[in-house]
């Protein structure tokens, strides 16, 4: 690189300038890395969930539960190898800002289904042993400072009272954007202490062969469809798909940020550029008289738009990405949050636009300054 | 003696490519933080908006949402007979019992979503206050009729008024549209409690509102209800227990909306020292001929400002005008109390839109600050040298 010295000298010419666009671009790429890291980390939780798991749940509403005896009745269907189910506990530790996700669980079935979820053996059998045990997150042990054997209190909201429990078994999740923060306990403690007043939230089912997913959710349906319970029954990547969509339309809402913050920033290394082509007439017609050619000079500009925003862009995306990736409470709210490399390789491909685009202008202009126009204007 | 205006003024003209495209980026930025603002402010005004503080809120204790709540009838028949109940002209309490269940529905885009169901009683009208019915009537006590609130027939099917709208295994006729000041409510079907109670939860109320005779004392009330033993109640002002919901979701907008807009500042800022610190460049001779004539560098450090601010200024403008096609823009997000969908409007306030044009200000201070120094600082003979 024979002219990477005129480059280097080119950009240090005014430091000052130079630093500013490169930090400008560096904040605008460190934004984006962080609003589509949100998107990321949203679809990934559509992703969620198995396709040969299917959820039953009430067609009334999610918040119904289903009777008992649709289970027995689900599982002699034809192609259906298990049945479990599950409820939403909803209570509170100490204050409502800790929230976690609590389900109570028929172990034995529940979890063989869940493979993902992986408990020590003999944690999963303390837990089986004792009516008032739970099994909780890796992630939830942390956050909290929880110890195996200790005894945990919730308020219930949906189930009034106060409900002790004592963990036996802490799971870590195959995958991270399962999330390792939720709390399970025995159905059988929740029917008991309500005095049998509680039925299932939903059914999970495990198929014989996952591509009959389609298939199966529809005669399901159907052979509920004229009880007082009628269900509806989706793959269980199709039920979180659903939660995630209740967000609302946080992938327009990305873009649109994401389209402003390129324009903005886009103003500022182009009018950086232009300030720095405008200073340079005169050298350039000086290089042209002994004998650069156009094609060289405007390739030059456009080096020096380039290198500026790609180093800003570097700076902005790795900046994201160090200081993002471990947050708690992004993480808490979004599991598996993180700067994947999927946005980084984006994030290059905007900053080199970034720079084409700036250096477009000032690069053209360079190759079709006319020299004695050039030199004839007083500095 | 301060240099005229005139003389900024003059100057942006001179560079109009340098002036605009700052000015552009900084409306960039005003406009995404009174864009953001504005989602903000709409989602808090749906739910502050929700409720009175002329009313108590009744719910079961330890239930901190409404889904979660289970109230027999004999609490509500006890409730009613309280002294601090209001009475309406014809004496009839002012008090509705309410159920409130979530059930799904299908967008019109295709996608469920959780619509809240509240079966009140027919002096709910009266005792909520602000909903007023604009489209219809009141559905009849024993029908199988509902109301829906304004913000439903445009984002879900079969929910305009006359339509027939099925749920719960029942076809029911949309009879009226009602809107509520822009809050919560609008987003809910609103039914008979009589009806709902059979097909969905059984014999229990989830809240019971009523007016009170004395809303100052709210305080005596709360610890009345709170102590009878015949109830297991917690009571609330009916304004503040929906302000709290979804608190969090308000907060995250917030903060969200601080974020995006500080981070993209500092971008904005950046070029805008750069732009001033080429124009304080450039016009090395007319600051030296400035001094000469008698100006402070004080009243030339004013003077740059002052043109900072200008672009600045204009850059809050453009974006403030730029924002506003989308105020009463409805979007919706899920609020996570009910675990039901709220659809809200973008709010773009005249105070919001001022709070963008000083945002912008305090950009053109901060970007201007340094260049303007340099300006003033500059020796008179070197200055009148030459760029």
């Amino acid at each position: 690189m024979r002219y990477a010295r005129l480059i280097w000298a080119n950009l240090m010419r005014r430091k000052g300038r130079t630093l500013l666009t490169v930090l400008s671009v560096a904040v605008a790429l460190f934004l984006f890395a962080a609003l589509r890291s949100v998107v990321t980390a949203l679809a990934a939780a559509g992703e969620v969930g198995s396709e040969s798991r299917l959820v039953s749940r009430s067609a009334i509403g999610i918040t119904f539960p289903l009777p008992e005896a649709h289970a027995r009745r689900i599982d002699a269907l034809d192609g259906v190898a298990s049945v479990s189910w599950a409820n939403w506990f909803g209570g509170v530790y100490v204050n409502p800002q800790n929230f976690f996700a609590q389900f109570a669980v028929v172990a034995d079935t529940y979890f063989p289904m869940y493979p993902e979820v992986q408990i020590p053996p003999e944690q999963l059998e303390a837990f089986e042993g004792e009516r008032t045990a739970a099994i909780v997150g890796q992630g939830l042990m942390e956050r909290f400072g929880w110890r195996v054997g200790q005894t945990v209190t919730l308020q219930g909201t949906i189930f009034p009272g106060d409900w002790d429990f004592t963990i036996r078994g802490v799971y870590v999740p195959e995958d991270p954007s399962f999330g390792d923060e939720a709390f399970y306990f025995h159905y059988e403690y929740l029917y008991e202490r309500t005095n049998r007043n509680v039925t299932p939230g939903w059914f999970i089912l495990r198929l014989d062969n996952p591509s009959e997913a389609a298939a199966m959710s529809a005669r399901i349906d159907q052979v509920f469809e004229n009880s007082s319970a009628p269900t509806k029954t989706e793959t269980e990547k199709a039920f979180n798909a659903g939660f995630v969509t209740m967000w609302g339309n946080v992938g327009f809402l990305v873009r649109a940020i994401g389209t402003a913050v390129f324009f903005a920033i886009l103003l500022v290394a182009a009018n950086t550029m232009m300030m720095a082509a405008r200073e340079r007439t005169h050298e350039v017609a000086v290089m042209k008289t002994i004998g650069f050619g156009d094609r060289l000079l405007s390739g030059l500009v456009m080096i020096e738009a380039v290198l500026i925003t790609m180093l800003g862009g570097a700076i902005g995306i790795f900046g994201a990405r160090a200081a993002l990736g471990g947050n708690e409470m992004l993480s808490s709210l979004l599991p598996g949050y993180a700067v994947e490399w999927s946005t980084v390789a984006l994030g290059f491909a905007i900053a080199l636009a970034l720079g084409l685009a700036s250096g477009l202008v000032p690069a053209w202009q360079a190759a079709r300054l006319s020299v004695v126009d050039a030199l004839r204007k007083v500095a | 003696m301060k240099i005229p205006l005139i003389y900024n003024l003059r100057s942006l003209r001179q560079r109009p490519v340098s002036t605009l495209t700052t000015a552009v980026g900084m409306a960039l930025v005003v406009a995404v933080f009174v864009a953001m603002m504005a989602l903000s402010n709409g989602f808090r005004a749906a739910l502050v908006g929700t409720g009175s503080p002329d009313n108590a809120f009744v719910l079961r204790k330890g239930a901190n949402a409404e889904m979660n709540s289970g109230l027999g009838r004999d609490v509500a028949n006890v409730v009613g007979g309280m002294p601090f109940v209001a009475q309406d002209p014809q004496g009839r309490p002012m008090i509705s019992a309410e159920t409130f269940v979530v059930i799904s529905a299908s967008r019109r885009n295709g996608e469920l979503a959780n619509v809240v169901v509240r079966g009140v009683s027919p002096m709910a009208l009266e005792v909520r206050k602000g909903v007023e019915i604009v489209e219809g009537r009141m559905f009849t006590p024993g029908a199988s009729e509902i109301l829906v609130g304004a913000k439903l027939p445009s984002r879900f099917a079969d929910m305009a008024v006359g339509d027939v709208f099925r749920f719960a295994g029942r076809d029911w006729n949309v009879v009226g549209r009602f809107v509520a000041e822009g809050s919560a409510f609008e987003s809910e079907i609103w039914g008979e409690n009589e009806q709902f109670m059979p097909l969905f939860r059984g014999q229990v109320f989830q809240s019971v509102t009523f007016r009170m005779t004395d809303p100052s004392g709210f305080e005596g009330i709360e610890e009345t209800m709170e102590g009878d033993p015949r109830l297991f109640v917690d009571v609330f002002r009916e304004d503040a227990f929906y302000r709290n919901q979804s608190s969090l979701l308000g907060n995250l907008l917030q903060f969200f909306a601080i974020f995006v807009s500080g981070v993209m500042a500092i971008g904005a800022v950046f070029g805008a020292i750069n732009t001033m610190y080429a124009a304080v460049a450039s016009r090395g001779p007319e600051i030296g001929v400035l001094l000469t004539l008698g100006f402070t560098p004080r009243n030339v450090l004013g003077s740059f400002l002052v043109e900072a601010v200008l672009i600045a200024l204009l850059g809050g403008l453009l974006g403030g005008l730029a924002t506003l096609p989308i105020n009463g823009l409805v979007t919706s997000t899920t609020n996570w109390d009910s675990f039901s969908e709220l659809a809200f409007a973008f709010r773009v306030t005249p105070g919001l839109l001022l709070q963008g044009l000083i945002f912008a200000a305090v950009m053109g201070v901060v970007g201007g600050f340094l260049p303007a120094r340099r300006a003033a600082k500059q020796p008179v003979a070197e200055a009148l040298r030459g760029a």
